[in-house]
């Protein structure tokens, strides 16, 4: 099969070898949760639940507060505890609601409906808009942008084709892959319901060719319904395969134009999770109230693949896998999401989120070394920086307050990605020179309008 | 047990390449061509790369004592200059001027810009070329493969360059190839070099660009002046196996510091070195180029850079 990809980026080791054959273990209901008002981009939630108000499993207990954004669901039933401040794996506190469980757990599979296909042929698209909607259902890739809105494109803009993302190309995560094994129809499912809700026509699904498992279960699943609009596409193992713009251009040839978006190319992207919520929702009228989470990383006892309810402390996810090991006194660094790309944790008590597509353990021995030595101009940045920039100089710019450099050599169009800080031989923050450049060009432009 | 949680920004992992790896593999590499050079000038060739290494590290640890900084000579930095500046220099060339030149080189070449990375000029050919104009005669006294190094009276032998053009003759390829020719420590074994540059290639630590562009615009360019007239211009091949074009190519139009990040950049260098290294070959007054086609095209390389930005991805062009 042809295996494609895109210009440049980065190979780092894939470490996936602990949890990618392991099955996605359905862990106990947690004692107690707690559900953060922003688990999306956009506005924060307004609360419509209050300290000693009984909750049941899936209740609604955050109403969305503009349109880019998505409400949250109980995810346990119980007792609202507390209405406080909490830590978030973003950083910062937001508001969060705590729920005391009281161990019942609701059997969704009982509100099954028929045959998803039925289903679906007397489900108009706005009305499948609205079930992802209000199913709570954001980008569960790590993004979190609400679902509905992406598949609701101004005027104007035509979307032929949706693509799935399963490439998961951190080191160490295989949430995606393991739900590509083991739920594929789901996957599937939940793909064509996407493009009926936006009206696409074709279908794709992206997964690195270090998954071939999950590419023959979806093949099967695809062949056994005999749908031939729907494709996958083989990429090569490469960081960041999984980033939007680099994704399309793999598998349709379509670059996004510089500041624009997927849909300027008629496309929308959508994480393998998402669909697999989205058929959650429609067939089981089940909100986003549980996720996999990947467990790994040289600092956890027993890596695991878990699917854990929305809400569950870091904590008690990491005492299901073992808890931590590392050396006395050794430095650790606890991940929301992968090495590269992960918010680093200081408190364990924060909550997984809709995003929380795996928690990453770093003990020292893989951790980067402090400090960092003179820029040789050796051009490595430059060779694997997907977007095309020359990172080291936007970087400099950055760190020295140079806007005009930062704007001109396309600071902005930066991704983040941090191809260029994991190649650095004199070990510089580049990209973390360049988040603080794009921020400061941002109030800038606010400045002076 | 305890843990301490440490905080830090994305990415979490680096890849295991350092500053440090990337320099200790050029000397790796460079070994080869230094071997020769001593089985080719014996001891003397030994004696004039360590006295070039020891005084280059020596200026740029009390520099940056100067400077207050923390002294960083075991990047391996300057030891590269060292003995790359002995490299270019005629076997018999007095120690003291050696000396003078590496100093010259660290202090002024690297230190005054700010030490590694903030250099414009490759720091070993601004020594050579300081020593050029400081001893303008030393400096062209060779000596004959497996003669004498050790005086400077015995000893005038020309080098293959010099001979096709000031006396037009040939020196046979394969004495070039090999390395039993007469010139600078560097310019003899193209084998040896070769060897060199190819470990680091392999390694990752040069772009082909340079190299390649270099070497093809060095035959390309200088093979249409022997073409117009065979009789009085040196074929491609003598070109490339000739004076400093092979050192130049693999470990001098490769420095990462002063050779252009992009790859537009990187053409627009290594064939701007080429045409200036024919240019100064054929009409200039020196019967070598390499030096100065470089040192001119570094002090471009920052304009380059700025000129040469990359298509970024989903520009319009």
């Amino acid at each position: 099969m042809e295996i494609r990809t895109f210009k440049r980026g980065i190979h780092p080791s894939y470490n996936k070898e602990a949890t990618e054959g392991k099955p996605i273990e359905r862990v106990a209901l947690p004692q107690r949760v707690v559900i953060p008002l922003l688990q999306h981009a956009g506005a924060p939630c307004n609360v419509v639940v209050k300290k000693g108000d009984s909750v049941e499993e899936g209740q609604k207990i955050g109403e969305p507060a503009a349109f880019v954004s998505a409400p949250v669901h109980a995810t346990i039933s119980g007792k609202v505890k507390d209405v406080v401040a909490w830590h978030h794996p973003a950083g910062g506190k937001v508001l969060s609601v705590v729920i005391e469980g009281d161990g019942s757990a609701r059997d969704w599979q009982d509100a099954g409906l028929t045959e998803v296909l039925d289903e679906l042929d007397s489900l108009s698209p706005p009305r499948l808009r609205d079930i992802m909607k209000e199913a709570g259902i954001v980008g569960l890739g790590g993004a979190m942008f609400p679902t509905y809105v992406k598949l609701s494109p101004p005027e104007g803009k035509k979307i032929d084709t949706v693509i799935l993302n399963g490439c998961e190309c951190e080191p160490f995560l295989t949430s995606d892959h393991r739900l590509m094994v083991e739920m594929p129809a789901r996957v599937v499912w939940g793909l064509v319901a996407i493009m009926k809700a936006v009206g696409a026509r074709d279908g794709y699904i992206g997964i690195e060719d270090n998954k071939p498992d999950a590419v023959r279960a979806i093949e099967d699943v695809l062949k056994g319904a005999g749908m031939d609009n729907i494709k996958i596409v083989v990429l090569e193992t490469k960081y960041p395969q999984g980033a939007e713009k680099m994704l399309i251009d793999a598998v349709l040839g379509r670059k996004v134009p510089t500041g624009g978006l997927p849909m300027d190319v008629g496309v929308v992207v959508n994480n393998v999770g998402t669909a697999k919520a989205v058929y959650d929702a429609i067939k089981f009228g089940m909100p986003l109230i549980e996720r996999v989470v990947t467990v790994s990383g040289n600092g956890v006892k027993e890596p695991k693949n878990l699917l854990v309810r929305i809400g569950t402390s870091f904590e008690d996810v990491l005492d299901l896998c073992g808890g931590l090991e590392h050396a006395e006194d050794e430095e650790v660094a606890i991940l929301n999401g992968g090495p590269l790309m992960g918010v680093a944790q200081k408190d364990l008590s924060v909550p997984v989120v809709k995003g929380t597509s795996g928690i990453t353990v770093l003990a020292a021995r893989e951790l980067k070394p402090p400090g960092y030595m003179p820029c040789i101009r050796c051009g490595s940045c430059v060779e694997v920086c997907p977007m095309g920039l020359m990172p080291y100089k936007i970087a400099d710019a950055a760190r020295l307050g140079v806007g005009g450099i930062f704007k001109d050599f396309g600071g902005s169009a930066c991704i983040e990605c941090g191809c260029c800080a994991f190649v650095c031989p004199s070990k510089r923050p580049l990209v973390q020179w360049i988040r603080v450049g794009k921020i400061n060009l941002r109030k800038d432009e606010k400045n002076s309008s | 047990m305890s843990e301490r949680i440490v905080v830090s920004s994305s990415p979490h992992i680096l890849t295991e390449e350092d500053v440090p790896r990337i320099m200790h593999a050029v000397i790796m590499a460079l070994l080869p061509v230094c071997m020769v050079s001593i089985y080719v000038f014996g001891i003397r060739a030994l004696v004039l790369i360590v006295t070039c290494v020891v005084a280059c590290v020596a200026t740029e640890y009390l520099c940056q004592r100067v400077a207050g900084k923390k002294p960083s000579v075991y990047d391996g930095s300057a030891a590269i200059t060292g003995i790359l500046l002995a490299l270019t220099l005629p076997p018999a060339f007095p120690l003291t001027g050696a000396i003078l030149g590496s100093v010259f080189a660290i202090a002024i070449g690297k230190q005054v810009f700010g030490g590694l990375g903030y250099n414009i000029f490759n720091p070993a050919l601004l020594g050579r070329a300081f020593l050029q104009a400081a001893y303008p005669v030393l400096i062209t006294i060779w000596t004959d493969p497996f003669g004498n190094p050790w005086s400077v009276e015995t000893v005038t032998s020309a080098t293959p360059l010099a001979l096709a053009k000031f006396e037009g003759k040939m020196a046979p390829y394969w004495d070039m190839f090999l390395g039993s020719v007469s010139g600078s420590l560097g310019e003899t074994s193209v084998l040896a070099i070769i060897i060199g540059g190819l470990y680091l290639r392999y390694k990752g630590y040069i772009n082909w660009k340079l190299p390649l562009g270099y070497l093809a615009t060095v035959a390309i360019f200088g093979g249409i002046f022997w073409l117009v007239n065979p009789g009085k211009y040196p074929d491609p091949l003598y070109h490339l196996l000739s004076g400093g074009a092979m050192l130049g190519a693999w470990f001098m139009v490769t420095d990462m510091v002063t050779s252009p990040t992009t790859p537009k950049g990187q053409w627009i260098f290594a064939i701007g070195a080429g045409m200036i290294t024919i240019i100064i070959r054929l009409f200039g007054g020196l019967p070598e180029g390499v030096m100065y086609s470089i040192l001119l095209m570094n002090s471009i390389t920052p304009l380059l850079n700025r000129w040469t930005r990359p298509q970024m991805f989903g520009e319009k062009s």
